[in-house]
């Protein structure tokens, strides 16, 4: 159900998770857009009625993977033409996915629907400190117009601190 | 006799394809024993070149003599003015190892075809267009190719056709691959066409309506995107027509269309992606589509194969107002979806392109509705953006599976309703 009171949307929504199609979690959210000004992104307020399955496994396997590499890792086109990328990739690709889903929002008005449609390149940069940091060349497509957006965006991850997106 | 034979083999070798033209084969009786001595004298004569494909043994059993076209006035003369009987058994080897040739071919291409080709892979313009015509030969009293124009970089726009007979008969439309980076259409067009040629004759529904319409089948509606996204750009969506005073290539195909043209649903930026055009029916791609169901005269439905979204849609994108058949439409796509749906659980949301996805001037559909054919549907197959356009190849055939028993719920619908 999607009730609209002028800008404000009020949305219940089933998030899936993508890795085990039998664990969802509901959830509801209001949206407020901001037609005035169209730099301001959408505000968003997310409850969660449930808990998120629990990844720190995953995670530090992933973490410990990337940094034991001998090179930095490199790659393109995920997926690939034919919808293939390998088992390493996946986590990347996921890194890519939840990343992107901050710069859509920045990005988002009421007449906008984007997706992530491929990452071109990733470069893994070295740090110093404990985090990851990725920079992405992606691909998104917006729905309405149906154009492909390149967007770069360079990324931090760690497994306790989470996602960060610096454009 | 033998040394000679080896040589000409050898230069058969060389030049196999002139080696035996206008040569025949004369089945011989001798009536007696001396016939016989004759025609095995006749055999020795090195000059004429004859050779034996079944020897002369005793009188009133045939002997089988290839004569070679330079001899063979010769060999007649011989055995008329012998009394000797013949007759002509193959009047042109040549021809006759032609056709073994091409019958070779065929079923050597047939069996690389129906046993080797992989409908769970995304293929090439190329490999499309071997694999319809191994189709046709594979079903030649059912499926045929015609070709309804060129593309802009004058590649062939095949259609398949599958009729079993009549004369214009009523006919059913279906299009995939419109837009080139769509993949998963024009592998599921593949698996279908496949289906449809196959299931004639087993599935009732599709015999049923076969033994009364006719189908037409684009699967590579666009070939000069299709080409492009293998070989330069993966994403390209539109034709790939130069643009009069602009850098940017192409028009969108599913803006072209004189139905709501040039509206707010598309754009006149030759750089975007839903560029219309300069002027409706500008696409050659487009144009020989419109030319060829406006001169068939008795099409009864169109639909028009998309992807991403997983959605059933019917006209209109480019007015608000429902279309007349509104109500019939929406209960066939309800049905369609709730059939599609059963297979694997796959959902698909469906009503008008305009309240579904968003307003679009100038489409496929819109301009069969309004030029008579009721029955217009716009397909959206997998998925819903978490692959988007690269849908992996492992969901080619579950996406065909599913997407079958709603196809066919369409054109029964179509048969069971003729207007």
């Amino acid at each position: 159900d999607i009730g609209d009171v002028g800008l404000k949307y009020h949305l219940e929504l089933v998030l899936e998770d993508i890795l085990d199609n039998d664990s969802t979690v509901n959830c509801s959210a209001e949206v407020l857009y901001h037609p005035g000004n169209k730099n301001l992104p959408p505000d968003v307020q997310l409850t969660i009625d449930g808990e998120l399955k629990n990844t720190d496994e995953a995670d530090n396997i992933f973490y410990n993977r990337i940094k034991s590499l001998e090179k930095e890792l490199v790659a393109e086109n995920i997926p690939d033409s034919h919808g293939n990328m390998s088992p390493e990739m996946e986590p990347i690709h996921l890194l890519a996915w939840a990343a992107s889903g901050y710069v859509i929002w920045q990005n988002s008005t009421e007449n906008t629907n984007f997706q992530l449609a491929q990452i071109k390149h990733v470069k893994q940069v070295k740090r110093e400190d404990e985090y990851l940091e990725f920079d992405y060349m992606i691909l998104l497509h917006e729905m309405v117009s149906q154009e492909i957006i390149p967007w770069q965006m360079t990324v931090l991850w760690h497994p306790q601190h989470g996602v960060q997106v610096t454009q | 006799m033998k040394i000679l034979l080896v040589f000409a083999a050898l230069m058969a070798a060389a030049r196999s394809e002139q080696l035996f033209v206008g040569d025949q084969v004369l089945r011989i009786t001798a009536s007696n024993e001396d016939q016989i001595a004759l025609l095995r004298a006749l055999g020795e004569q090195t000059e004429l070149q004859v050779d034996f494909w079944r020897d002369p043994t005793t009188p009133g059993h045939p002997a089988d003599l290839r004569v070679p076209f330079s001899s063979l006035q010769a060999v007649k003369i011989f055995l008329e003015s012998n009394s000797i009987s013949y007759s002509i058994m193959i009047e042109d080897v040549q021809e006759l190892l032609d056709e073994e040739k091409r019958t070779m071919m065929k079923s050597r291409r047939l069996e690389r075809s129906t046993s080797t080709f992989d409908f769970a892979s995304y293929h090439t313009i190329d490999e499309i267009y071997d694999w319809m015509d191994t189709l046709v030969d594979g079903h030649p009293s059912l499926v045929s190719k015609i070709q309804i124009g060129q593309s802009y970089e004058n590649r062939p726009l095949y259609v398949l056709k599958f009729s079993t007979g009549g004369s214009n008969r009523p006919a059913i439309w279906l299009d995939t691959g419109i837009h080139s980076r769509e993949w998963i259409t024009q592998a599921t067009g593949i698996w279908t066409a496949n289906k449809i040629a196959k299931e004639y004759g087993q599935d009732p529904s599709i015999t049923a309506i076969l033994d009364s319409m006719d189908i037409f089948f684009e699967i590579v509606t666009n070939p000069d995107g299709f080409a492009f996204t293998h070989s330069s750009n993966r994403m390209w969506r539109k034709t790939r027509s130069i643009n009069a005073g602009s850098l940017c290539v192409g028009v969108d195909p599913n803006r072209n269309w004189d139905a709501g043209f040039g509206g707010s649903g598309s754009s006149s930026n030759p750089c975007s992606e839903t560029y219309h055009g300069p002027y409706a029916h500008s696409e050659r791609e487009v144009k020989a589509i419109v030319d060829f169901i406006l001169g068939h005269g008795n099409v009864k439905s169109v639909i028009s194969i998309h992807s991403y979204s997983q959605m059933l849609l019917y006209p209109y994108g480019y007015k608000t107002a429902p279309a007349p058949d509104h109500q019939e439409l929406n209960e066939l796509a309800k049905k369609a979806v709730s059939d599609l749906a059963a297979v694997y659980g796959t959902k698909y949301t469906y009503g008008s392109i305009v309240d579904t996805i968003y307003k679009a001037d100038g489409t496929t559909v819109d301009w069969a509705y309004d030029n008579g054919v009721k029955y217009s549907f716009t397909f959206e197959l997998r998925d819903t953006g978490r692959y988007g356009f690269l849908l992996p190849s492992s969901q080619i055939i579950p996406t065909s599976t599913e997407t079958w028993p709603a196809l066919l719920d369409i054109m029964v619908h179509v048969l069971e309703h003729p207007y």
